[in-house]
């Protein structure tokens, strides 16, 4: 371990970090701007996140990363390893024994708690950035509340396909002031966002934080006669029977065959290993015999 | 009465150039009035001072807002300025991709300023958003089309349909007529006229089209170099141009 500073990163970017994170909490949803560095993984895979954890990580933290809901791929195994080697901390796919879980794209079924951390892996912090491209216009418009046009974006959804079909990416309003991305989570996480756990979301490549502290008043944006919905595939889970958990759909043969599944990975063997069954969860049940 | 606007002494300065200088005027309620000149008088420039587009070097801009009476819209700060900008006030640009969001429905457009002042009501934002597109004479069953599929003459008037939509007491103007074939001009100007009566808006319209303020404008202002060189009924201007420059204008229109 004397190869690297603890975490990789040097003390004093740690404390650049940490600075933008204290004032992301303190303006929750503000998005503040920090010096990134080059990490070794590509942007896009987590850069943002990863700086994020490893400036608050200390040696006594137990380390989970979700990518997509699992803990098994290639994002989560890798980013594991990186924290593993660098840090030295132990690590978990157990929602309930982390301190510290860094995601990408979901929450934990598992409600959290206040003694967690979630981190989050931003590709695109702005959440005005595809109606408008400028970044100076778009900061000038968070600081004058000028959001308007987020609700032209829902606006178009509902006369291009007769419902709000923004499916990721669901903009929300915090604390009745900021208009902020939650990160790509599908919108069914959104009610979630409201939770006991601090939650910071890191951008790599855009050079951006930003925070939610415990129980802060999060609000998905929404018509009055076209109200928020936390939508999910109308299924229960094949391997554990699970009806109220995000589900993944997944293409089992080439004949069209398909089966749903939780997307949280540690959610559904948790429940498989208390017993629950899906539909399609006796062969592998067998199998696992 | 109380002036709408009151413009005092307002100038521009272009680094040792002149943008426009020393120009002053009340604008009443219900008032039209047409800015003419040629190309580099200076006309855009007033009206982009005006309208909080530019910073001005000197003067003020004096508006009768609903709450609180006269305020100087170049003091002002930026947050209620904007709220003027989308409520109280309305530009309509030369050419209509500069005040269109031409990735947006022609319905989306038209609401956008609705949901901007807080209407959160979809059914509400489109049943606006439909009689408005009527009333500059655009089919309803385009309503979710976006503007790039619109001609030039649908898109000016979805453009004013978009601007007049939360019912603005004064619009600014810039060439709207530019670019546009005579028979679509003729149609516009006839639908502007009608708005402009029907709703008792207050507008300055710049042009170096005679034509337009002819039709549109109750009082003119001919602009020079940055200079207002005549102002005066635009009947009176027109038939008894005074300054040599406004007689010149005038007698280069070809009559046909």
């Amino acid at each position: 371990m004397s190869d690297y500073n603890f975490a990789y990163l040097d003390e004093q970017t740690k404390r650049m970090i940490r600075r933008a994170i204290l004032k992301g909490l303190a303006i929750p949803g503000y998005q503040v701007p920090f010096a990134s560095r080059e990490m070794p993984m590509p942007y896009g895979w987590g850069t943002g996140g990863v700086q994020v954890s490893a400036a608050i990580m200390t040696p006594q933290d137990v380390f989970k990363v979700i990518d997509q809901g699992a803990d098994d791929t290639t994002n989560a195994v890798s980013i594991r390893r990186f924290f593993e080697r660098t840090a030295g901390v132990s690590t978990t796919e157990t929602t309930t024994e982390a301190t510290v879980i860094q995601t990408r794209h979901r929450i934990p079924e598992q409600a959290l708690t206040e003694d967690q951390i979630l981190v989050y892996q931003v590709p695109i912090p702005e959440p005005l950035r595809f109606l408008e491209p400028s970044e100076v216009e778009t900061r000038k418009m968070h600081a004058l509340e000028d959001y308007g046009l987020m609700h032209v974006k829902l606006y178009e959804d509902i006369s291009a396909h007769g419902a709000i079909a923004t499916a990721y990416a669901y903009p929300v309003k915090v604390e009745d002031r900021y208009v902020m991305d939650p990160s790509p989570i599908p919108k069914f996480d959104n009610p979630k966002l409201s939770m006991p756990a601090i939650q910071l979301f890191g951008a790599g490549r855009e050079q951006r934080i930003y925070a939610l502290p415990p129980y802060t008043q999060v609000v998905s944006l929404d018509f009055e006669d076209y109200p928020f919905e936390a939508t999910k595939a109308n299924h229960s889970c094949g391997l554990c029977g699970s009806t109220d958990s995000y589900l993944d759909e997944l293409i089992v043969d080439d004949a069209g065959g398909r089966m749903f599944m939780c997307s949280d990975t540690d959610f559904c063997s948790a429940r498989r290993a208390k017993g629950h069954t899906g539909t399609s969860g006796a062969p592998f049940q067998e199998e696992a015999v | 009465m109380t002036p709408l606007l009151k413009v005092e002494r307002l100038s521009k300065f272009y680094g040792q150039r002149i943008g426009c200088a020393d120009v002053s005027f009340d604008l009443y309620p219900g008032e039209v009035m047409g800015i003419v000149g040629e190309s580099g008088s200076g006309k855009s420039t007033l009206l982009n001072c005006m309208a909080g587009h530019q910073p001005l070097d000197a003067g003020q801009v004096l508006f009768n807002t609903r709450t609180d009476g006269m305020r100087d819209v170049v003091t002002m700060s930026e947050p209620e300025r904007r709220m003027l900008g989308r409520t109280d006030w309305a530009f309509v640009h030369q050419h209509a991709r500069d005040g269109l969001r031409m990735n947006v429905s022609a319905g989306g457009n038209v609401g956008e300023r609705l949901m901007a002042v807080g209407e959160r009501h979809y059914g509400g934002i489109r049943d606006q958003a439909m009689d408005w597109l009527g009333r500059v004479e655009i089919a309803a069953d385009r309503i979710d089309d976006r503007p790039k599929q619109f001609s030039g003459g649908m898109q000016q008037r979805l453009q004013i349909a978009r601007n007049l939509v939360t019912g603005p007491r004064l619009v600014f103007m810039d060439e709207p007529t530019g670019g546009l074939d005579v028979s679509v001009q003729a149609r516009l100007l006839d639908l502007l006229r009608g708005l402009v009566r029907e709703m008792g808006l207050s507008a300055i319209i710049v042009t170096h089209d005679l034509a337009v303020v002819r039709l549109l404008a109750d009082r003119l202002m001919v602009m020079k170099d940055g200079h207002v060189v005549e102002t005066g009924l635009t009947d009176q201007v027109l038939d008894d141009p005074q300054h040599a420059y406004s007689q010149l204008l005038v007698s280069s229109v070809l009559q046909v």
